[in-house]
C-alpha cells in the first residue's frame, strides 16, 4: 500500500514537472497496463521481424560465414551481385517475370471471382469460396503439380495432350527450360486466391446496398459503371490490403520452384531471388552476400507496394 | 453454431442445385429484387464461368484425393484417369509400412506438426489479441508508430528476415528446437493487423460499463472482449494454422525426429511416380486439416475479413 502510494506520488510529481523527459515517463506510467498487454507480442515481433530487417541491411555490408567474426566490406557484396553474378541477374529476371505474370493476374482474378461469387445466393457462394480458397490453404499440396506435369506419359497433362493429339511424345515440363516458367506461373496462380481473395469476398458481401440504389438514381446505367464508380471506390481499403499480400507473395516465389524442379533448376530457368538467398545463406553460408540479396528484394517489395498504393488511390476518380 | 456447420457442410451441394432451380423457377422476380441489372441469362453466364473456373481449381485437389485411394494398377494405367474406379486403402497401408521401416515413424512427424501448430497458434491468437486490444481501445503514446510499423512489415514477406533470423536464433541457441519455428510465428504481423481492425467493432460503451462495475483490464479483456471478437480469432487461427501446418522445417529444424509432416510429404514425393499413391495419402492428411477448419468457420472468417481493409 505504502509502495503504491509512493509510486503514485512519484508519477504525479512527474506529470506536473516541466521536464519533458519526466512528463514522458509519467505518460508511460499512466499507460503501464497497455504496455504490459502489448509487451509479449511486441517483444517477439520486434525481435524476429523488425530487428532482422535492420540487421540484414547491416550484414549486407559485411562478409560473414558464422565461423569467423564478420568483416566489414562496404559495397563489395552489391558490386559483386551486379557485376559478376550472372545467376543473380537470371534470378532477378525470373523473379520479375513471375511477379508480373502472377501478381496482377492473380490479383485481378481474385477480385473477378469474388465479384462473380457475390452475385450468387448465400449457400452457393459458400461452396464456391471454399473451392477457390482451398488450394491456398492446402499448402504444400501444390507438389501434386510435379505428378500432373510429370515428364513421362504417366503425367496427366502429357497423357491428355497426347490422347487429344496435340503432342506425339511426352514433353519434359519440369526439365525443359522452355516450359518451366509456364508451370510455375500456373501453379502459383492456382494457390494465389488467399487472404486477399477472402477480403474481397467479405468486402463485397458487407457492402451497403443503398449505395447501389443511390447510384442508380444518379444515372449509373450498367454494371461496369457501377463497378467502377461505386464498388471499386468503396472497396479501396480491401483492394489495398489485397494488393499488399499479392505483391509480397508474387515476389517471394521459391517453394514452388524448389518442389517442382529441385535445386538448382535446369540452366537456372526457374531460379528466383529467394532461391538465390537460400543458396548463399543456407548452402554456402555467405550470410553477408545473402543479406545483400535480401536487402535488394526488401527494397523492391517496399517500392512496389508504395507505387501500387499510389495507383490504387486513383481508382474511381 | 453446430447446426450451421452441418447445414453448410453437408447440404450445401444439394441446396446449391435447389437454389439454382429455385431462382430459375421463381422467375426473374427474385433475382431482379436482389439487383436490378442482372438478368436471368446474366446469372446463368456468371454461374457457368464460375463452374468452369472452379473445375480447373478442383482438378489437382481431386487428383490427390483420388490417387490416395487408387490401387496400383489404376495408378499406372495409361491414359491416367482422375477418378478412382475400385477404391482401396492400400496406399494408406503402404504409407504406414514405408513409415514403419523409416527411421522416424510417421506418428512422430504428425506429432511434431500438431505440436508446432497448436502451440504457435494458441500463443499467437492470445498475444496478438492482447496487443490489438490496447492498440485499438487504449491507445498509448507510441501506439500509432507501432501500428505503422506493423503495416510496413506486411509489405515484405518473411523470407526477407530468414537469414538474420537464423543468426539471431543460433545466438539464442534455439536452432533445431520447436521454438525456432513457433516463436517467429507468434509475432506474425498479419494476425495483429486483422485483430486490431476487427476490435473496432467492439463498442466502447460496453467496456466502460464493465469498468464502472469494477472489472479490471484483464477481466474486461478475457470475459468481454475475447468472446466478442471470436470471429477474428477464428480467422487468426486459420492463417496461423495455414502457415505452421505447412511448415517444412527448412534449416531451422535439422534433427529428423523434430521434422514436421510436410517435410515427410516432400521426401516421399521425391520418390516420383512410384510413390504417387503413398504421397497422395500424405497429401490428403496434410490438406484435410486446414480445409476442415475453414469449412467450419467460413462465415466468421468472412465477417472478420470485411474489416480487414487498409485505410489510407
Amino acid at each position: 500500500m505504502e509502495i503504491k502510494a509512493g509510486k503514485k506520488a512519484l508519477a504525479l510529481s512527474w506529470e506536473h514537472s516541466s521536464n519533458p523527459w519526466k512528463q514522458l515517463m509519467s505518460q508511460i506510467w499512466k499507460y503501464r497496463v497497455s504496455y504490459a498487454f502489448l509487451m509479449p507480442f511486441a517483444v517477439i515481433f520486434i525481435m524476429f521481424t523488425v530487428l532482422p530487417v535492420v540487421t540484414s541491411i547491416i550484414y549486407s555490408f559485411t562478409y560473414n560465414n558464422m565461423l569467423q567474426p564478420a568483416k566489414f566490406v562496404f559495397f563489395d557484396n552489391y558490386i559483386k551481385l551486379f557485376t559478376s553474378d550472372d545467376v543473380f541477374i537470371t534470378a532477378l529476371k525470373n523473379t520479375l517475370v513471375f511477379a508480373i505474370a502472377t501478381g496482377p493476374v492473380g490479383y485481378a482474378l481474385s477480385f473477378l471471382v469474388a465479384w462473380l461469387i457475390n452475385e450468387l445466393p448465400n449457400k452457393l457462394r459458400s461452396v464456391f469460396v471454399l473451392v477457390f480458397y482451398s488450394p491456398s490453404i492446402a499448402g504444400s499440396i501444390y507438389i501434386i503439380f510435379a505428378i500432373l506435369f510429370s515428364g513421362d506419359f504417366y503425367g496427366y497433362v502429357n497423357a491428355t495432350l497426347m490422347r487429344l493429339g496435340f503432342i506425339d511424345r511426352p514433353v519434359e515440363w519440369l526439365v525443359d527450360p522452355k516450359y518451366m516458367s509456364y508451370v510455375v506461373i500456373l501453379c502459383v496462380l492456382w494457390v494465389s486466391m488467399g487472404a486477399g481473395f477472402l477480403a474481397f469476398v467479405a468486402g463485397l458481401k458487407s457492402m451497403d446496398k443503398q449505395y447501389y440504389e443511390a447510384a442508380a438514381i444518379d444515372g449509373i446505367k450498367n454494371r461496369w459503371q457501377e463497378l467502377w464508380y461505386v464498388t471499386l471506390p468503396l472497396m479501396k481499403p480491401q483492394l489495398m490490403f489485397g494488393a499488399i499480400l499479392s505483391i509480397t507473395a508474387s515476389f517471394s516465389i521459391h517453394d514452388v520452384t524448389l518442389s517442382l524442379f529441385g535445386f538448382p533448376s535446369t540452366e537456372y530457368a526457374a531460379h528466383t531471388v529467394v532461391n538465390h538467398i537460400f543458396d548463399y545463406g543456407y548452402l554456402r553460408f555467405d550470410l553477408g552476400y545473402a543479406s545483400a540479396i535480401s536487402t535488394i528484394l526488401f527494397l523492391i517489395m517496399i517500392g512496389c507496394n508504395k507505387a501500387i498504393n499510389r495507383l490504387l488511390r486513383k481508382v474511381g476518380n | 453454431m453446430k447446426k450451421n456447420i452441418i447445414r453448410s457442410g453437408l447440404d450445401s451441394a444439394a441446396a446449391a442445385i435447389d437454389r439454382i432451380y429455385g431462382s430459375i423457377k421463381s422467375g426473374t422476380r427474385h433475382i431482379l429484387h436482389i439487383r436490378w441489372t442482372r438478368s436471368l441469362s446474366g446469372n446463368l453466364i456468371n454461374f457457368t464461368v464460375l463452374a468452369l473456373l472452379s473445375a480447373l481449381m478442383l482438378i489437382p485437389m481431386l487428383y490427390v484425393i483420388n490417387n490416395a485411394f487408387k490401387p496400383l494398377n489404376e495408378l499406372f494405367i495409361f491414359p491416367p484417369k482422375i477418378f478412382v474406379k475400385n477404391p482401396t486403402l492400400d496406399n494408406i497401408r503402404d504409407l504406414a509400412s514405408i513409415m514403419q521401416r523409416s527411421w522416424v515413424p510417421v506418428s512422430r512427424y504428425l506429432f511434431n506438426t500438431v505440436f508446432i501448430t497448436a502451440t504457435g497458434t494458441v500463443l499467437h491468437v492470445l498475444f496478438a489479441s492482447m496487443a490489438a486490444y490496447v492498440l485499438e481501445k487504449h491507445p498509448f503514446p507510441g501506439a500509432k508508430l507501432f501500428f505503422a510499423l506493423v503495416i510496413t512489415t506486411l509489405m515484405f514477406s518473411p523470407v526477407i528476415t530468414m537469414i538474420p533470423n537464423f543468426i539471431i536464433m543460433s545466438k539464442l541457441k534455439i536452432i533445431d528446437t520447436y521454438f525456432a519455428v513457433i516463436v517467429p510465428a507468434i509475432g506474425a504481423p498479419l494476425g495483429l493487423f486483422l485483430m486490431k481492425q476487427f476490435m473496432s467493432t467492439v463498442p466502447d460503451t460496453i467496456l466502460e460499463a464493465a469498468k464502472i462495475d469494477g472489472a479490471g483490464e484483464l477481466k474486461v479483456f478475457f470475459s468481454i472482449v475475447m468472446p466478442m471478437v471470436k470471429p477474428a480469432w477464428l480467422t487468426l487461427i486459420i492463417f496461423s494454422v495455414q502457415t505452421l501446418w505447412n511448415y517444412t522445417g527448412n534449416i531451422f529444424i535439422r534433427s529428423e525426429a523434430l521434422k514436421p509432416l510436410p517435410y515427410a510429404l516432400q521426401q516421399i514425393m521425391t520418390g516420383g511416380i512410384a510413390r504417387a499413391g503413398a504421397g497422395s495419402a500424405v497429401g490428403l492428411i496434410v490438406m484435410i486439416v486446414p480445409i476442415t477448419i475453414f469449412l467450419v468457420c467460413q462465415n466468421q472468417i468472412i465477417d472478420t475479413m470485411a474489416t480487414s481493409g487498409l485505410k489510407e
